[in-house]
């Protein structure tokens, strides 16, 4: 594998995990792959240490809700092959009001706060983390702000109710 | 310790359990401390002056801003991103622009991309010129911040020139500008570039051979590419370290590929490799205005947008009388516009490295979800544990030439 293009990425990887990774797509040349949670750490760690592929560099995780979907969960890592300058995003779709996946800090001590990021805004647990504490709300926050069902604004507020602009 | 007071006296002394010279003390440095720079804190268990442990809090100006941006047009998220790092709001504004156009897949004009090169690098500048400013200040040299500040505010005077603001700037707009620059901006970009190098000169020679700066500063902190790397950094104290990532070079946008520049770095990635990395960046940076400057004179002059109307805004005048800019002004305000669904990562050189958006858009007025990935936030990480076994100095003039930008800590 001379290039390291979307299509050598992937021919690769299905050797090595066969029907373990599914790909989404490549929305604006980004390769998008799918992986499950039993997976994703042996996946992470042979793309950071496998020779051809070197995504040494964990760019960024984060989560998405889709609440229509059964697997409403979405956790997404970008890797950075910083030698080639490619990079690659990975999705995994979980389930359930309180999903969990294993934690990627063994291979990256910046997915650290990232994780807990993650957890603060969606509730995704982050098993085996050392240090899983909400990071940037208050400590006695009992919900998850980021998932869709909960409101921009508290519903119960009185101040911006039409009638006190005599509407 | 179980002895009462009343036994305490000359000749009937207290033992402590524990030797109070083993103790270690709890000490609270922030949330608002001078030496901080910002809204954070950190509660650090030190033995002396020497930190032995410490536990970072953040959050303290959170404003859930990508919870907000979930219920924004495009255009209105602009000002959420000016509020990230905004000692480089324009750099942020470009970033989330840009993000909007691949999105769409909107083709920019040459002479744009150029003019938010300008307006990129004048606030890569203008952040060094803090971070730097700082530093010195921390270590006790006051006069270095005095000189180079002026020079900030000559860029926050152009920025008042090409959009009426200064600090949180909202610049640009999605394919393109707002308005073209004028000429006084013109002008005065090119005596920017002329005034600041005798400055920065100086600046450097308060600096780089002063013996006290160099105590104070080599060797403190030094952080090796591996450790970088695994705590992700990016930016100036990633290349102070030796690794040559930088995202203008690596995955040009705004055609960075037709500019000829140097990424500057360091070997041992200490505080005062920092402060050499972001100085030269700053000569680089002055070296890709004036490029830009001379490219800007070869395209046709006066185009400051993309010819897409369904996106950019039409000015006032047509919406008053001319009934397409009536329809497309009021579809852009409402959101109604049509957008692929789809979604994007772009990553910009921020001034404290590599700002990403990720953005994904199911077609409706807002986005479905968008994330910043803020170098800030990923940098500061690291701060914590490296700190423990230093002195809470050497940890001052850590923080400041991380140069952790609270907003942008805490979106």
């Amino acid at each position: 594998m001379d290039k390291l293009d979307n299509q050598g990425i992937w021919t690769y990887l299905q050797e090595k995990f066969g029907e373990r990774v599914g790909i989404i797509g490549e929305p604006h040349g980004l390769l998008t792959i799918s992986t499950s949670k039993d997976d994703i750490i042996e996946l992470l760690s042979f793309l950071k240490d496998d020779e051809k592929l070197q995504f040494i560099y964990l760019t960024d995780i984060t989560a998405v809700h889709y609440p229509k979907q059964q697997k409403a969960f979405a956790v997404v890592y970008h890797v950075h092959n910083l030698y080639r300058n490619v990079r690659l995003r990975i999705k995994v779709f979980l389930e359930g009001e309180n999903p969990t996946i294993p934690t990627a800090t063994s291979i990256w001590h910046g997915a650290n706060w990232m994780e807990r990021e993650t957890y603060d805004f969606f509730g995704v647990v982050f098993e085996g983390h050392p240090d899983l504490r909400r990071i940037l709300n208050m400590d006695d926050l009992d919900v998850f702000p980021m998932r869709k069902e909960y409101p921009l604004e508290d519903p119960n507020r009185v101040d911006k109710k039409d009638f006190y602009f005599g509407r | 310790m179980s002895k009462s007071i009343s036994k305490i006296t000359h000749n009937n002394p207290v033992f402590y359990d524990n030797d109070p010279q083993d103790e270690l003390i709890t000490l609270n440095i922030g949330p608002t401390h001078p030496a901080t720079h910002g809204v954070f804190q950190n509660v650090c268990q030190i033995d002396g002056e020497r930190i032995v442990s410490g536990v970072s809090t953040i959050g303290y100006i959170h404003r859930a801003f990508e919870k907000i941006a979930e219920h924004r047009p495009f255009y209105q998220i602009t000002p959420l991103t000016d509020r990230l790092n905004y000692c480089s709001s324009p750099i942020n504004n470009m970033g989330w622009h840009m993000t909007v156009e691949k999105l769409l897949n909107i083709e920019i004009p040459k002479r744009v991309q150029y003019m938010r090169v300008i307006v990129m690098e004048l606030a890569r500048i203008a952040d060094h010129i803090i971070c730097n400013g700082i530093l010195g200040v921390d270590t006790g040299a006051f006069s270095g911040f005095l000189y180079v500040m002026q020079e900030r505010e000559f860029i926050y005077e152009i920025f008042e020139e090409i959009c009426g603001a200064r600090l949180t700037t909202n610049i640009g707009r999605i394919g393109g500008f707002e308005r073209d620059f004028n000429e006084v901006a013109f002008r005065k970009i090119k005596e920017f570039i002329k005034r600041y190098p005798p400055v920065l000169e100086e600046f450097e020679e308060l600096f780089v051979r002063n013996r006290i700066f160099i105590e104070r500063t080599s060797g403190v902190a030094a952080v090796t590419p591996e450790q970088a790397l695994s705590y992700s950094w990016s930016g100036p104290i990633l290349r102070a370290t030796g690794v040559d990532y930088d995202v203008r070079v690596v995955d040009p946008y705004c055609s960075y590929e037709e500019f000829d520049f140097e990424v500057p770095v360091g070997t041992s990635g200490d505080v005062y490799d920092r402060f050499m990395v972001r100085n030269a960046e700053m000569w680089q940076s002055l070296r890709i205005i004036g490029q830009a400057l001379e490219k800007i004179e070869k395209e046709p002059q006066g185009i400051f947008h993309a010819d897409v109307p369904e996106f950019y805004l039409p000015p006032k005048e047509q919406v008053y009388n001319n009934m397409e800019a009536l329809i497309y002004h009021f579809k852009i305000v409402m959101g109604e516009w049509e957008t692929p669904k789809s979604e994007v990562y772009h990553a910009v050189e921020g001034a404290n490295g590599e700002l990403g958006f990720y953005l994904i858009h199911d077609g409706g007025r807002t986005p479905y979800r968008l994330h910043f990935r803020r170098p800030s936030f990923v940098n500061y990480q690291m701060f914590a544990p490296m700190s423990s076994g230093m002195l809470i100095s050497d940890a001052i003039i850590n923080m400041s030439s991380l140069n952790v930008i609270a907003g942008e800590l805490d979106a």
